[in-house]
C-alpha cells in the first residue's frame, strides 16, 4: 500500500503532509506525557519490533503467504500515541532507506497507514473493551474486530485521498470496490494474526498491553478477609449499568460486520488469492528487501478488473458497517470518557 | 550487528557524492522529487532529461547502473497497477496493435510510471551514498523533532537485533520439527510475534535503564555536529536547480 511519487497531486500531498506532521506532533506530545524520557528507547524498540514483525510470513495456502501490517497491533499494544509514532518512523525509514513509498507521498502514507489505521483500530478497540465484559477474552475479540476494520478503513481513506487528488481519473467507484475488497480480505488475515498475537501477550504480560490496562486485576491483600488496594475499581463499576443497553446493539453490529466480511471472503476468495500469489512470487524474487511488502500493493490494485463487479455491492455494505462502527465507537468512547473523567486513561 | 551498521542499500565509496554532508543530500533529493512531481506529464522530454540528470549523479557517485536498476525493481507492484490504467479508465479510446486503450489512462500510466521511477531512483541514490548514522544526523540537522530522530535511531540500531532474535526463534522452531504450512499454524507464529514484542519492550526498558545510569536525561548529546559549507550546498543544489529549470521549461513550452 506504499504510495509512490506522482500518484497523488502536489496540493493534496502537501495537505496530507501537514495532517501527518500535525498527527506526529500530537503523538510526540502524548507519548512523552505517558512515557517521559523512556519515549525514545521504548518507541524505538517497538518500531523495530513492528519492522521485524512485518517480515514474519504467515502461510495462507499452497505457497501464498501474507504478513502483518501492524497498525492495529501497535495501537493495542502500546496505545494510539506511541503507535502512530512507531508506524510513522517505520514508514519514514522505509521511504528514505529502502525507497519504499515516494518521498513526496510520505505524508499520504503516514496519514493513511499510520494515523487512520491506528486511530480507527484504537477507537473501535477501546469502545468494544468498554462495552464487553471485562475479561481477557473480550480483549482478544476486540482486537480482532479492531484489526478487521482498520485495514479496509485505511483503504477507504486512501480512496478518499485519491478521489480528491488522484492524478488519473480512474472511476472512484472502481477504486473503492477494488481497494476495499482486497483490503477486507487482508483485514481478515490481519485480524486473526493481531488477535492471536495480542492474546499471546495478554496471557503472559497483560501489564504490557496498553489496551488491556483496565483489565489487570487489582492487587488484593488478604487481611483476614479481602482488601482491594487500588481506587480505579470504583469508576468503571459505576459506569457498567448504563452500558447495558448499547451492549446488545454493539454485539449485533459487530456480529453483522463479521458475518458480512466472512461471507464476502468466502464468496470471493478464489481469484484474489491467486493474484496475491503471483504478486508474492514476482515481488519476492524481484525485491532485495526480505520482507517484500510486494504482495499487498499488487494485490491491492491488481484485482480491479477481475472482481469489481462481483464485489462492489456487498463490500460497500461491509465498509459502511465498519465505518459506522468506528465512528460510533469513537463518539461513544468520548461520551463515556466525559462521564468517567479521570477513572482511567 | 557484527557487520556494522551499514544497511544493505549502502555502497561504500569515496566519491564526491558520498562526501557531501547528509542534510544537503536529503534536501536536494526532496527538492528534486518535488520538482519532478510538479512537472506536467505532457512534457515527456523533461522526464528523459531528469533521468539523464540522475544518471549523471550515479556516474559521479560511481554507483553501477546494474545496482541502480536492480533496486528499481521495488517498483514492480505499481508498474502492474499502472499497466492496468489504460484498460479501466474511461474516456477517449485509441487503438494500439488492435487493442482498444483509453487515452487518459495511458497518460495516467505514464505519469505514475515516470514520476514513480524517478522518485525511487533518487531515493536509491541517496541511500546508496549515505550511511545510516549520517542520514539520522542529516534528519536532525533538517530540524526534524529530536525525539522523532531518537526514535528512528533506536529503531535502526536495534532493528537488526530484533530481526536476529526473530531469526533465532525461527531456528528454534524448525529445530523442533515445526514447519508453518497453513492457517492452522498461525497460532504458533502469533505466539512468536507476541514473545518478540515482550522481548523488544523489555529490551527497551533495559536500554533505558542503562542509558539513565550513564546520565541520560531525555536528549542525546550531539557529538559530531554536521555542517555544510556554501560550496557544498551549491554542489548539492545542482541537481534540484537543474531539475527546476527543466520543469519551468516544461511548463512554458
Amino acid at each position: 500500500m506504499h504510495v509512490p511519487d506522482g500518484f497523488i497531486n502536489a496540493p493534496v500531498s502537501a495537505a496530507a503532509g501537514v495532517v501527518a506532521a500535525g498527527a506526529v506532533a500530537v503523538s510526540l506530545r502524548g507519548a512523552r506525557k505517558e512515557l517521559d524520557e523512556r519515549t525514545a528507547p521504548l518507541a524505538g524498540l517497538v518500531a523495530a519490533f513492528i519492522f521485524a514483525v512485518q517480515m514474519l510470513n504467515f502461510p495462507v495456502a499452497a505457497g501464498t503467504s501474507g504478513h502483518l501490517l501492524g497498525g492495529a497491533l501497535a495501537a493495542i499494544l502500546v496505545g494510539p500515541y506511541t503507535g502512530v509514532l512507531c508506524i510513522a518512523v517505520v514508514l519514514l525509514m522505509q521511504g528514505i532507506l529502502f525507497a519504499d513509498g515516494g518521498l513526496t507521498a510520505l505524508g499520504v502514507n503516514i496519514t493513511v497507514m499510520g494515523v487512520v489505521t491506528v486511530l480507527v483500530a484504537y477507537a473501535l478497540f477501546r469502545g468494544l473493551v468498554l462495552v464487553l465484559p471485562r475479561t481477557r477474552r473480550s480483549v482478544t475479540v476486540a482486537s480482532f474486530a479492531a484489526a478487521l476494520v482498520s485495514v479496509p478503513a485505511a483503504a477507504v481513506a486512501f480512496t478518499a485521498v485519491y478521489a480528491i487528488g488522484g492524478t488519473t481519473d480512474v472511476p472512484i467507484g472502481k477504486v473503492l470496490a477494488a481497494m476495499a475488497g482486497v483490503h477486507t480480505l487482508i483485514g481478515i488475515g490481519e485480524a486473526a494474526i493481531t488477535m492471536l498475537t495480542v492474546g499471546a501477550v495478554v496471557a503472559v504480560r497483560s501489564d504490557l498491553v496498553y489496551g488491556a490496562r483496565g483489565l489487570t486485576a487489582p492487587l488484593k491483600l488478604r487481611v483476614d478477609g479481602e482488601l482491594v488496594d487500588a481506587a480505579p475499581a470504583a469508576g468503571p463499576g459505576a459506569g457498567d449499568a448504563p452500558a447495558r443497553s448499547p451492549k446488545k446493539l454493539w454485539t449485533g453490529g459487530v456480529v453483522t460486520a463479521l458475518v458480512l466480511a466472512g461471507f464476502v471472503s468466502f464468496y470471493a476468495s478464489a481469484s484474489p488469492d491467486g493474484l496475491e500469489k503471483v504478486a508474492a512470487d514476482k515481488g519476492i524474487d524481484a525485491k532485495v528487501r526480505p520482507h517484500a511488502a510486494a504482495d499487498s500493493p499488487l494485490a491491492d490494485y491488481g484485482v480491479k478488473d477481475v472482481d469489481d463487479a462481483r464485489l462492489s455491492g456487498g463490500l460497500a455494505g461491509v465498509i459502511g458497517v465498519g465505518a459506522t462502527l468506528a465512528v460510533g465507537t469513537g463518539a461513544f468512547w468520548a461520551v463515556r470518557r466525559r462521564h468517567a473523567t479521570g477513572a482511567q486513561v | 550487528m557484527g557487520a556494522g551498521h551499514a544497511h544493505k542499500l549502502y555502497r561504500q565509496g569515496h566519491s564526491p557524492v558520498h562526501a557531501l554532508p547528509p542534510h544537503t543530500k536529503l534536501a536536494a533529493v526532496l527538492a528534486f522529487v518535488v520538482v519532478v512531481a510538479a512537472t506536467p506529464r505532457e512534457a515527456m522530454w523533461a522526464f528523459a532529461l531528469y533521468a539523464v540528470l540522475l544518471g549523471a549523479v550515479a556516474v559521479r557517485a560511481r554507483v553501477p547502473a546494474g545496482f541502480l536498476l536492480k533496486r528499481l525493481l521495488i517498483e514492480i507492484p505499481f508498474v502492474a497497477f499502472a499497466l492496468l490504467m489504460p484498460f479501466v479508465v474511461p474516456g477517449e479510446q485509441t487503438t494500439v496493435l488492435g487493442v482498444s486503450l483509453s487515452v487518459p489512462g495511458l497518460w495516467g500510466a505514464w505519469n505514475v510510471l515516470a514520476k514513480g521511477t524517478l522518485g525511487v531512483a533518487a531515493s536509491v541514490l541517496l541511500a546508496a551514498t549515505t550511511e545510516l548514522r549520517e542520514l539520522l544526523l542529516g534528519l536532525q540537522r533538517l530540524k526534524l523533532p529530536p525525539l522523532l530522530v531518537q526514535i528512528a535511531s533506536f529503531m535502526i540500531r536495534y532493528g537488526d537485533v530484533i530481526t536476529d532474535e526473530m531469526r533465532r526463534m525461527s531456528i528454534a522452531r524448525r529445530s523442533r520439527g515445526f514447519e508453518a504450512r497453513g492457517v492452522r499454524h498461525w497460532g504458533v507464529l502469533a505466539k512468536t510475534a507476541g514473545a518478540l514484542f515482550i522481548r523488544s519492550y523489555e529490551r527497551g526498558e533495559r536500554v533505558h535503564l542503562a542509558m539513565v545510569s550513564r546520565g541520560y536525561t531525555g536528549s542525546m548529546p550531539v557529538i559530531d555536529e554536521v555542517t555544510a559549507t556554501a560550496a557544498q550546498w551549491r554542489r548539492a543544489a545542482a541537481l534540484p536547480a537543474a531539475a527546476l529549470l527543466i520543469c519551468l521549461l516544461g511548463w512554458t513550452l
